[in-house]
């Protein structure tokens, strides 16, 4: 099972590029029961967001 | 794409004032740059054009070129050729969004430009831990669970802060406390909208590396915004 450490390193990996279907399981099942990693991910998301439009592109 | 290729105002187009500043910037001293816009009567030019107008692009700009490129005098640079690219074409303007589309589009092209020739000549190994990714694993327990009290939180609806200009000046103070390489695989990849394939060839680094520098720069520019915005109310 997958840690909060590897968790978040794969959530910043999907901002890149697509996961295999077996670590996509994987992260759901723990995000199912970690809020740490869940407000992880909203929060690169939400970065990502931020550097669309500092550049410009929104 | 060749957006960024009529930098100069030619012979016989009447230079307005925000653009006659780009001639004070190649001949003059330092200290010419940072005056104020001069208020040179800026005859024809569109809306867009206006001096309020450029000068709060051309704010944009700057503080987007000066933290990609960290060093005040090449973003001052490639800000100017952007604007005077887009000066020369600006008949074909509808109207501000459109400029500023336009000619941060340049911009970034100038940007990209700038960091290859730099790449060329690398002077910091790129994967390098510079010691400030312990305030990160210092999140985590030995099992790697996060620690309860530095789980991170909810930020709510972060997206109202975008609106916010104290925001942005948070946002840039912990971009500027990146370390250099990882800012640069950062701006590439999130500024510059980079594939982090095209990010390795450029930088001559395997894809796991690049993925490991943008998990760090994420994770502590997260944490950065956490500590300096978020958890402050």
């Amino acid at each position: 099972m997958l840690n909060c450490k590897d968790t978040t390193r794969l959530l910043s990996q999907q901002q890149d590029q697509s996961l295999s279907l077996r670590r996509r399981m994987a992260l759901r099942f723990h995000l199912m029961m970690c809020s740490g990693c869940r407000n992880y991910n909203k929060q690169i998301d939400f970065i990502h967001k931020a550097c669309r439009r500092f550049s410009g592109k929104e | 794409m060749s957006l960024h290729t009529a930098c100069y105002p030619v012979p016989g187009i009447p230079i307005p004032g925000w653009l006659g500043y780009t001639v004070g910037y190649f001949s003059g001293p330092f200290s010419v740059m940072r005056e104020p816009l001069q208020s040179v009567a800026n005859q024809g030019a569109e809306d867009a054009f206006s001096e309020a107008a450029i000068a709060a692009l051309r704010h944009d700009m700057l503080r987007f070129a000066r933290l990609q490129l960290r060093e005040e005098a090449a973003a001052e640079d490639a800000v100017q050729e952007a604007l005077a690219a887009a000066y020369v074409a600006r008949d074909g303007f509808a109207g501000r969004s459109q400029l500023k589309t336009w000619v941060f589009s340049i911009l970034r092209n100038k940007i990209i430009d700038i960091l290859r020739q730099r790449t060329r000549h690398p002077t910091q190994s790129l994967t390098a831990d510079d010691g400030s990714d312990m305030e990160v694993e210092q999140l985590f327990n030995e099992k790697g669970m996060w620690h309860r009290q530095k789980r991170p939180t909810d930020w709510g609806d972060p997206e109202t802060e975008l609106d916010n200009t104290q925001f942005w000046r948070i946002f840039e103070l912990c971009l500027d406390e990146l370390a250099e390489q990882p800012a640069r695989v950062f701006s590439m990849r999130e500024f510059l909208g980079f594939e982090t394939a095209e990010i390795c060839a450029e930088l001559g680094i395997s894809e796991s590396n690049c993925w490991v520098i943008l998990h760090r720069a994420r994770s502590r520019l997260r944490l950065c915004l956490e500590k300096e915005w978020f958890a402050q109310g």
